[in-house]
């Protein structure tokens, strides 16, 4: 054991830092990652490491990964996160892909991969139903046999950024007289563009429009767009699920986060002193860096023993569970640091007729939005209860 | 010692309670808040019908007879029902200064104030004075008999729909010397005011103030010159005591609201409300609601109080309220799940307007400290 780069590492990083200066979009600068950005502003980043190769790092070389080892995806993330990069969105590289080429047949790679990998395709995930939610196994859409299609009816929601999605991955119920929830499901990829699909806004707490309701009325899916086997879905939906579990940690861009805030506490006053050299919230930011360190830790920990073979199990609970928390609380410090010039609400602006922003200093700005926002991260994914259900089953025994 | 309210408090509660029932609900104050004005003043125009605005005023000044109970009885159907007209700015803080100012004072504004017509915000905080009452950059120099005001006042809440201010400035001394403060009523359409008005995160209007070489008489100073913090502190602890009064309203509607969807929502067979987890989270939630409760009745009975006590009452309530109403908004979107984060659903406005609560008059942590340096010197002589 030990924690000192390599030489070859520390070259590594270098060429790494070097690549992310010279190319990353400068129209991207600075505006950090927001819910209410255009699908080029999503893609753009995207598209140019799927030029170079390096959008997609955690794959199996042969389908298109960059074969790091997990010291390198570890300097590849805090690289990014340095630049606060608006990263490739997990829904194509981190979700169904690893479902495609895992359990998908040798048409389905060849079909899909590509355009996840260049940020072509957009994917939106159909999980969550009005009635399935931390119940995930109680889907209800259906998905009915009819020649060589599948007609799919039902509701989805929470369909996050659905708005921009060519492609869906779908939990359907395919056996209705199965004797669990868990069995009788199938996970089938559908054509956003197939006729009977309508996506629906969802406004949130925070004035964005970053989820939605899918609806589905007969919508004629040809077979061959079921991933794997039929009535096995549930094993797939599980599998991405431990896949999303083990991203959602999000430690570097939590790292970037306590920098921005040790700025912020270094630019306000109180009493003409600069927060940050008040005791109560030094410690504050103190605490969030101890209980961040011990989630990288743990993380680093879940990457080697995933590069020694293991794919992640139930431990990646943890890392959601924490990862989370510790996502939840930097946004809620954020907040407070700002002080008086939280309240204006940055989305409605222009419904008071102001241009732009403007009001206070910028580091103000989104403030309150973003820790409205972020609450939504313990509940999405499985919420952290669900999590905290699954360690106590998977790994207590419970 | 008694807990009771009077008859006349019941009325005011039940008539209320009523009004927003019947005239406030959820959609509708949601197509307000998106409106282009924001309010609606012929609302405001209803509370001063059934006494609201005058309720807390002394039947000398033209009011009620009530006090701070009165308000607190208001502000917390205020809470229930996220009321976003301007009580606090006009009535407890524009009334607070006035009623202890000069006969002149209470004989022009009072009236106006009590029956809607005029309509007071309060202009203190500024860019870098986070919430130190003191830390003024705005000035107010002598001209004559009178004075000249230059400054920025920030997030100014209920400006918008104002038609005065009453504004701190600093008439003598440093940046944040306690003497040297003054406070005054300035009219919004005087020369060389000017705002930037725009919609706060929790479905209220606020706006930026602008005060450049605004020429005032010496009948607009309330109070002292130069010795207007301690009436500062007074109504802005006044304030306070309304603002945990009105979240103490809204932690309880976020509460039944979480209680009753973990009735109705059904996940794995059963409602959710059967899970042990969810179900201590909610007794929780309730404890907190109900130590808010205990701790908003505490300090507006104290308000009248020596300074020390009152102060020290002030600060303890606002700590216990900000910590929790964080508590109880963050778990009553969490135990709603999804359907919590969504704008259609109440219980998320109520936990944005919990969350603001805690950084209007002082956070958490600014009255910690507070209360901290009271007891330091509320502490026996026989320390030394």
């Amino acid at each position: 054991m030990n924690l000192d780069f390599s030489p070859e590492e520390i070259a590594f990083r270098n060429e790494v830092r070097e690549f992310i200066r010279e190319n990353y979009p400068k129209e991207l600068e600075g505006i950090g990652t927001r819910e209410d950005l255009t699908r080029e502003q999503f893609l753009a980043w995207h598209k140019v490491l799927g030029k170079k190769g390096w959008s997609t790092p955690a794959w199996p070389e042969k389908y298109g990964g960059t074969g790091w080892t997990s010291t390198q995806r570890y300097i590849w993330s805090e690289e990014n996160a340095r630049v606060d990069a608006l990263m490739p969105l997990p829904f194509g590289v981190a979700m169904v892909a690893p479902v495609i080429y895992t359990f998908g047949s040798e048409e389905q790679k060849q079909r899909h991969l590509p355009g996840i990998r260049s940020g072509e395709v957009w994917w939106c995930q159909g999980y969550s139903e009005p009635g399935a939610g931390s119940d995930l196994a109680s889907v209800k859409t259906t998905a009915v046999r009819d020649g060589d299609h599948y007609v799919i009816n039902g509701q989805k929601t929470w369909t996050t950024l659905a708005q921009h999605a060519d492609w869906g991955f779908f939990l359907c119920r395919t056996d209705p007289n199965a004797k669990k929830p868990q069995e009788g499901i199938s996970f089938i990829l559908v054509d956003m563009k197939t006729p009977g699909i309508e996506v629906k806004p969802i406004k949130l707490i925070d004035g964005t429009h970053e989820v939605n309701e899918t609806w589905l009325t007969d919508v004629r899916v040809p077979v061959e767009n079921l991933v794997g086997k039929e009535n096995e879905g549930w094993t797939y939906a599980k599998f991405l699920l431990a896949h999303e579990r083990s991203g959602i940690a999000g430690v570097a861009r939590s790292k970037r986060g306590v920098e921005r805030l040790r700025t912020i506490a270094s630019e306000e006053l109180v009493d003409g002193k600069p927060l940050i050299e008040s005791q109560d919230f030094a410690r504050k930011i103190s605490q969030l860096e101890i209980d961040l360190t011990a989630l990288e830790f743990t993380e680093l920990r879940t990457l080697a023993s995933e590069a020694a073979g293991k794919g992640p199990g139930p431990e990646s609970s943890i890392l959601k569970v924490k990862g989370t928390e510790i996502q939840q609380r930097l946004t809620e410090l954020t907040l407070e640091a700002v002080g008086n010039y939280g309240a204006p609400y940055g989305y409605g602006m222009e419904n008071a007729g102001n241009e732009g922003f403007g009001v206070g200093p910028d580091h103000a700005n989104f403030a309150a939005e973003t820790y409205f926002n972020m609450r939504k991260t313990s509940i999405y994914g499985g919420s952290n209860e669900i999590q905290r259900n699954i360690i106590s089953k998977m790994i207590l025994g419970l | 010692m008694d807990f009771n309210f009077t008859e006349e408090q019941n009325m005011i509660r039940d008539s209320l309670s009523r009004l927003i029932r019947e005239q406030y609900d959820f959609d509708t104050r949601r197509k307000v808040i998106e409106s282009e004005s924001g309010w609606r003043p012929e609302m405001w125009a209803q509370f001063a019908e059934l006494g609201l605005l005058m309720a807390p005023f002394s039947e000398e000044d033209g009011g009620l007879g009530g006090g701070p109970i009165d308000a607190m009885v208001v502000m917390e159907e205020f809470g229930k029902g996220l009321v976003v007209e301007p009580y606090v700015p006009s009535v407890v803080c524009g009334g607070g200064f006035l009623k202890r100012g000069n006969d002149a004072q209470k004989e022009e504004y009072l009236s106006g104030i009590m029956s809607g017509e005029t309509i007071f915000a309060f202009a203190y905080a500024e860019p870098r004075g986070r919430y130190n009452l003191a830390d003024l950059e705005t000035t107010a120099k002598k001209d004559g008999a009178g004075f000249v005001l230059n400054g920025h006042k920030a997030v100014v809440i209920g400006a918008p729909w104002a038609t005065h201010f009453i504004v701190t400035a600093r008439t003598s001394g440093d940046r944040r010397d306690s003497k040297g403060v003054s406070v005054f009523v300035v009219a919004k359409d005087a020369q060389g005011v000017s705002t930037r008005d725009y919609p706060t995160v929790d479905g209220r209007r606020a706006s930026e103030v602008y005060f450049e070489n605004v020429s005032v008489g010496a009948e607009s100073v309330i109070g002292e010159v130069d010795n207007g913090l301690p009436l500062i502190e007074m109504v802005t602890d006044e304030a306070i005591a309304a603002i945990c009064a009105e979240a103490c309203g809204a932690m309880k509607v976020a509460h039944a609201m979480t209680v009753e969807y973990s009735r109705q929502r059904k996940q794995f067979g059963v409602p959710i409300g059967k899970f042990q987890v969810l179900q201590h989270r909610m007794v929780d939630m309730f404890m907190e609601h109900e130590q808010s409760i205990s701790m908003t009745y505490m300090a507006t009975l104290k308000i009248d109080e020596d300074e020390i006590t009152r102060k020290k009452a002030a600060s303890a309530a606002k700590v216990r309220i900000g910590q929790a109403g964080r508590f109880v908004g963050q778990e009553a979107i969490q135990i709603h799940g999804g359907m919590g984060m969504t704008d259609e659903l109440a219980v998320g406005h109520y936990f944005k307007r919990l969350t603001m609560i805690d950084s209007e008059f002082g956070n958490v942590d600014h009255h910690l400290k507070r209360y901290t340096a009271l007891t330091e010197m509320d502490l026996p002589a026989a320390a030394e």
